[in-house]
């Protein structure tokens, strides 16, 4: 069982820069609903992409450090970090098919 | 194998979810096929006050839930998957999705609409770098800056309204030169001192470096080129059919719409259409939901 786990301003050098495999960030905030929608996709993807990508999130309300950052203006943003790098940039809600399209692109 | 259905219906909004209340308590075996969170637009309004029924409003996300446990607890199936493709083979339609094919006795399309680009320069590249198309997700990285909304409609003046509760300033740029609201939303944002207008206006340009900094604007009266300074711009334009998938199906009006007759039949029989995806539909969530309970209703029809 793989889900996305929960990151903060704190750890997220830690768990996500210096990680040695790619790392998805999905930047969100409880008040926003294309969030929300794309949160259960994401579990799903966590499932497939085992072993792969490491799934984190990040409250953006509760991390603003992070969030200003990478200069998040927008969300749901899916940043996919490569040692330490953001290589990929998701703006918005996707649906599942069309995210895998973006995943597989980034990762391979 | 296909699996069959009686009905199957693209979309979960407002329309699609009264249509499955009412095949299934036809006794119509029912699919809803939804891509994306059962709901629709309308989950992405916080309050909804003018649904009948709900003196107090509602939210659209509790609505719409509330739509399909009803829906369900008379045996409307749900998959979570996209159309891709509506085929008709000798007398029967299969229905195409990204996780399997159905065949259906009628279909019911109620993809509904989503939100329209304006195509200009700098949108795309700064979108999610102060260009957004959701006000309720993204107000809150813009506090204390001003910040433009480009459109004149209920949407558009509903998310102006939400953004003075973080901007400095708002500037709503129609190009018209008046809005398309209700009366009621129009005096609430004539009386919001947050709220300017810059009437029979157009934006031409996006411009910044990094993060959205300019609108390059063009008066359509006087031809008048001018520039205004934003932290954001939020885009609210109006609607494009969800109907690419559907092109070479059905015929579809210049703008992607589908027209339908007084009983929500296309130009093939047993496939009906229903809610905003219609030409001239009152895009609201309640007409949405009558229209999927007549398209349930001659569905029913035409199966029997
Ligand atoms: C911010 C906002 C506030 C609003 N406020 C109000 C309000 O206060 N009152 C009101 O009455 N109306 C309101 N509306 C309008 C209302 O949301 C719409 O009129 C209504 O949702 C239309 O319903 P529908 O079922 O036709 O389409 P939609 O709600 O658009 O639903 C269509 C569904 O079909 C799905 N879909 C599309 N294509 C496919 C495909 N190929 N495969 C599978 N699924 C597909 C979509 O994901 C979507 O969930 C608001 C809209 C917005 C955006």
């Amino acid at each position: 069982m793989s889900k996305p786990i929960t990151v903060d301003d704190a750890n997220f050098d830690q768990t996500v820069l210096q990680a040695e495999a790619l790392v998805l960030v999905d930047f969100w905030a409880p008040w926003c609903r294309p969030c929300l929608m794309l949160a259960p996709i994401l579990d799903e993807l966590a499932e497939d992409y085992s072993g792969k990508i490491t799934f984190t999130r990040l409250d953006v309300d509760q991390n603003p450090k992070t969030a200003s950052r990478y200069q998040i203006m927008s969300i749901p943003t899916l940043l996919l970090f490569k040692k330490g790098e953001p290589v990929s940039h998701i703006v918005g809600y996707k649906p599942k098919a069309e995210l895998k399209r973006d995943l597989d692109t980034a990762s391979t | 194998m296909n699996k069959e259905y009686e009905v199957v219906i693209i979309g979960g909004g407002p329309a699609g979810l009264s249509a499955g209340l009412y095949t299934s308590r036809a006794r119509l075996s029912s699919l809803l096929i939804e891509r994306g969170l059962v709901g629709g637009q309308i989950v992405n309004a916080e309050l909804v006050e003018n649904y009948p029924g709900f003196p107090e409003g509602i939210s659209g996300l509790e609505l719409t839930q509330l739509m399909h446990q009803q829906a369900t607890k008379y045996g409307l199936e749900t998959l979570l998957a996209e159309t891709t493709g509506i085929e008709l083979k000798e007398g029967q339609k299969v229905v195409k999705t990204t996780e399997a094919n159905f065949i259906a006795k009628a279909v019911i399309i109620a993809g509904g609409s989503e939100r329209a680009k304006l195509g200009i320069p700098g949108e795309k590249e700064f979108t999610g770098k102060g260009v957004s198309y959701c006000a309720t997700c993204d107000a809150a990285f813009f506090k204390g800056e001003p910040i433009a909304v480009v459109g004149g409609g209920d949407a558009a003046i509903t998310e102006a309204r939400h953004l003075t509760r973080f901007a400095s300033k708002v500037i709503v740029i129609h190009r018209r030169h008046q809005l398309r609201t209700s009366r009621i939303l129009q005096e609430k944002a004539f009386a919001e001192p947050k709220i300017e207008f810059l009437w029979n206006t157009i934006v031409e340009e996006i411009k910044g470096e990094e993060v959205v900094q300019q609108l390059s604007l063009r008066n359509v009266i006087t031809g008048e080129k001018f520039t205004l300074d934003v932290a954001g711009i939020f885009m609210s334009i109006g609607f494009k059919p969800n109907t690419a998938y559907l092109k070479g199906v059905l015929p579809l009006d210049a703008a992607g719409y589908i027209t339908t007759n007084e009983k929500m039949g296309t130009e093939i029989p047993g496939i009906f259409a229903a809610g905003d995806i219609r030409y001239n539909s009152a895009q609201q969530a309640v007409t949405a939901a009558g229209d999927g309970v007549t398209a349930a209703i001659y569905a029913e029809i035409f199966i029997r």
